[in-house]
């Protein structure tokens, strides 16, 4: 038997460090080759990581939240064989590593260690996973009461918390004290109790980790280094919106429902052209700007973790129904955490939407180290002057920013002009 | 013009429910105000629970005594008759009744509520008009706790008055009734009736239903049959009064049903305890917008009305119509008013027949925990193998322990007691109970020797399957 020690991989290019996500295995547990280990985050994207041998955990090393540089030990694994560890065989200790303690009802009992054993392994710095406690209504009849006493019944009621979800491990399914603290513990749920006008004095403290960390570096980083400026200008997509109409009458079943967005896309790759300093990446450390020939469009999605940017690479080589396909994949890919650190990389513009949800303006956050984004605001029946008349035209807004340093104000300008002319007479999009 | 007065919170009613109500809301520091129309106290204090439980003590004394002379007990004879001077039994029974009036008045002080006595009728939902020796005042108040308690339930054919009484009446009697009727055989009927019997009354019961204490089960009800039986009370179940007659020698109570033969019962006072109702009436109640259920106000788990800020407790919310339910709820709404969390959950609320022998019920009977398809073993434990039952010679009166458990578990749901003095034994059922405890825990409680709380020790031993006494 052997000391197999398997360090952070590289998951990805220029990756130096990763976050522990989740862990699947403990100490203790037996695992298969491939066999999934811990999840872990780099700034793009969660990666699970595999066994790379069969074997038995020793230990881990981070807990959630955790950053690991690319390199440093991750899992400790007794293998068939020599291993990998040098002068650290097996046999020494043949107990050497109890399982750190887990929380429950059952003490865990520590084995013996013979203090003729050198104990090789470094303990664990930060403890196992909490495991939650057994759900609690698993074990109670539905429509029976739980069983607590008076002071425990006022106590999870003072804190919102429904007793219905409480695991009781006393007799006859009781929930203790303990059973109460160990549901707080494990971030039960409490529920909003009525009891009038009360005042509140709870204060939740939240860990920033995982993806809202990275979306609160990247947005602080983007604030600090990059002065803003924002253009808004109104746009009438009345032909628009009958060309869109229209065309999802007339789509195949294999073709996507058409949205604004794809022709947005479509507007922005043919106004680049004249405006290349906009489709642009500004290395602004080393005084470099990228102008690219690719328009790769970063379209920004609200996920169930937060915001993410997937990528549609080439949109110049695409075509509206392409375009709209290409996001709709995304987008899912990306709600699903499955968008890949490709699929969520290398964008040079940004077009952030919030759909009906739009408003009338906004101030959209650059994806660093881009130069431009640009927002589409709710579409609107709005009553507007046409030579001399009133008459309801479907409106929305285009709320832009762009980084001052790379982008003049009159070209940023002239590119928004461009854009809404595209949008306006719609068959300019599609001619040359 | 009305003298004008405004609180956080009014309570009204001074009884068990509206003055724990104030005096928690005072503690709590909010700006309170109790109106009593009567007497602070209310039905429990004044002309309920208090009261008779003075003249039930007193009558069980004398009884003792009586039965000292016929027969002598315990090695004890009296040589004479003991007599009687009921006046003075009514002048102690006031004298405790004064005591804790002057009592809840101070404790009321204490907490800085304010007290108006007078009648209050609501113009709407947080505005009433009260007349008061100083004059009519009108109050006003963001929160408004309604606690107006309960009457006796009056016959059409049997109207209080003359000697139609009820058991308010019953308790302020200037003489023991030679001969007394009793209408309805519910836990008042029972207690009050049993007592005067102890008073030397002959005493006759009419109930419409075919048991007494229909709430209790036969098994629980048995012993209190035996006493009524053995001391000559006669009992007419399935029976209606229908009307009452004067006689030369006092009146006659007609009871039917006419189908089956109309009998009399002599009688000089018919007292008629056919059940309490809610004081909904007579105090603006329908200007207050609550909605009812029944004839009761209707409220939530947090005693809430439909009307905001509106709450109702006690009495007048529905049953079990028992002062320590009241106080319960009286105290919650006081908390939740000052911002706390709370909710109405207890376990169970116990209650208490003070009959002879006496009976306890908490949580589930046998019916009901049938009624639940509850698979449920049970102890039993008889008083005659206790031995602090015996030396208190109260071991021969049919009296037991009952406790319910669940068979998977042994979660204990119900406990039922009937005998002298298990009255007091009624907080450590109900103490089980809320606690959730299994019949294990009961049985692993080391109970003091001799007392009657081994009894329940070996009823929870006994549904385990090993008590050691029988």
């Amino acid at each position: 038997m052997g000391r197999y020690v398997f360090r952070l991989p590289d998951v990805g290019e220029g990756t130096a460090e990763a976050e522990i996500a989740e862990w699947h295995v403990r100490a203790g547990d037996t695992v298969a080759e491939d066999q999934p280990l811990v999840s872990v985050m780099t700034d793009k994207a969660t990666v699970d990581i595999e066994s790379p041998t069969a074997g038995r955990v020793l230990s881990t090393t981070g807990a959630p939240g955790e950053k690991l540089a690319v390199g440093s030990d991750l899992v400790v694994l007794e293998v068939e064989g020599a291993g990998n560890a040098e002068g650290a065989a097996a046999e020494a200790a043949p107990r050497a590593a109890p399982a750190p303690p887990e929380p429950g009802p059952i003490a865990p009992k520590p084995e013996p260690v013979s203090s003729s054993v050198e104990v090789i392994l470094p303990a664990p710095s930060i403890a196992a996973p909490r495991r939650a406690p057994p759900p609690g209504f698993a074990t109670r009849p539905p429509g029976e009461k739980p069983s607590a006493s008076p002071a425990i019944r006022r106590k999870a009621r003072e804190l919102g918390i429904e007793l219905q979800f409480v695991a009781g491990t006393g007799p006859a399914g009781r929930i203790t004290w303990e059973d109460l603290e160990a549901h707080i513990a494990a971030g039960g749920q409490t529920q909003a109790a009525s009891a009038g006008l009360a005042e509140k004095h709870g204060v939740a403290e939240i860990k920033v980790i995982g993806l809202r960390r990275v979306i609160a570096e990247r947005m602080q980083e983007a604030k600090r280094r990059i002065p803003h400026f924002s253009y808004i200008e109104e746009v009438d997509i009345t032909a628009l919106e009958d060309l869109r109409a229209h065309l999802n009458n007339q789509r195949r079943p294999d073709q996507p429902r058409l949205t604004l967005l794809p022709f947005l896309m479509r507007a922005i790759v043919k106004a680049v052209v004249a405006y290349p300093q906009i489709n642009a990446r500004f290395r602004d450390e080393e005084g470099v700007i990228e102008r690219h020939e690719a328009v790769n469009i970063g379209i920004a999605t609200q996920t169930p973790a937060g915001l993410v940017v997937p990528v549609v690479h080439h949109a110049e080589a695409r075509d509206v129904w392409d375009c709209a396909a290409e996001v709709a994949r995304l987008a899912d890919a990306a709600r699903q955490g499955k968008a890949t650190r490709q699929e969520l990389t290398g964008s040079t513009i940004t077009i952030t939407s919030l759909g009906t949800l739009g408003g009338v303006s906004t101030t959209p956050v650059i994806n660093y180290p881009e130069v431009a984004i640009v927002g589409p605001n709710k579409i609107a029946e709005r009553p507007v002057v046409r030579g001399g008349q009133i008459v309801i035209r479907k409106m929305m807004n285009l709320s832009s920013s762009f980084d001052h340093r790379v982008v003049d104000g009159v070209d940023a300008a002239e590119f928004i002009q461009r854009i809404r002319g595209l949008l306006e007479q719609p068959a300019s999009i599609f001619v040359d | 013009m009305a003298n004008a007065l405004s609180a956080k919170v009014l309570v009204v009613g001074g009884g068990p429910g509206g003055y724990v109500a104030a005096i928690r809301a005072g503690q709590l520091g909010l700006d309170t105000i109790l109106i009593e129309g009567d007497q602070l106290g209310g039905t429990c204090l004044i002309r309920g629970c208090i009261p008779s439980k003075a003249v039930i003590h007193a009558a069980s004394a004398f009884h003792e005594m009586w039965q000292a002379t016929n027969a002598g007990r315990f090695g004890i004879s009296l040589p004479e008759p003991p007599a009687l001077n009921f006046g003075d039994t009514i002048r102690w029974k006031d004298g405790i009744v004064r005591k804790l009036n002057g009592g809840v008045d101070a404790l009321l002080k204490k907490a800085k509520v304010r007290v108006i006595k007078g009648w209050a009728v609501f113009s709407d939902a947080k505005t009433c008009a009260v007349e008061t020796q100083d004059g009519p005042a009108r109050v006003t108040a963001e929160h408004v706790i309604l606690a107006n308690g309960s009457e006796p339930v009056e016959l059409p054919f049997l109207p209080f008055g003359g000697p139609v009484i009820s058991s308010t009446e019953a308790l302020s009697l200037p003489t023991v009734p030679r001969r007394l009727a009793v209408v309805g055989a519910g836990y008042i009927g029972l207690e009050l009736g049993i007592a005067f019997r102890k008073l030397g009354s002959e005493v006759t019961i009419i109930e419409a239903l075919d048991q007494i204490l229909p709430l209790y089960d036969d098994k629980l009800v048995a012993p209190v049959k035996r006493w009524l039986d053995r001391a000559g009370v006669t009992v007419h179940l399935g029976a209606k009064a229908l009307g009452v007659r004067e006689t030369a020698e006092g009146y006659a109570l007609i009871v039917g049903p006419p189908e089956r033969g109309e009998i009399e019962v002599a009688a000089d006072n018919i007292l008629v305890t056919v059940g309490r109702r809610p004081r909904t009436w007579g105090w603006g109640l329908e200007n207050m917008a609550v909605d009812m259920t029944g004839p009761f106000v209707k409220i939530d788990d947090q005693c809430r009305t439909a009307m905001k800020n509106v709450w109702a407790i006690g009495d007048l919310v529905g049953e079990p119509m028992l002062a320590h339910k009241a106080s319960a709820q009286g105290e919650m709404v006081a908390e939740i008013i000052s911002g706390k969390r709370r909710t109405f959950d207890p376990a169970a609320i116990p209650a208490v027949c003070f009959t002879e022998p006496e009976i306890v019920s908490a949580g589930l009977g046998p019916s009901e925990a049938k009624a639940r398809a509850l698979d449920i073993v049970t102890g039993i434990f008889p008083l005659a193998a206790s031995g602090r039952a015996m030396t208190m010679g109260a071991g021969d009166d049919g009296g037991f322990i009952r406790v319910l458990a669940r068979r998977t578990d042994r979660k204990v749901v119900g406990i039922q007691a009937v005998g002298a003095h298990v009255s007091e034994l009624s907080g450590e059922f109900i103490h089980a109970l809320e606690m959730g405890a299994v019949a294990e825990d009961i049985a692993g409680t080391i109970h003091v020797h001799p007392t009657l709380t081994e009894a329940f020790h070996e009823a929870a031993l006994q549904s385990l399957g090993h008590a050691i006494h029988i």
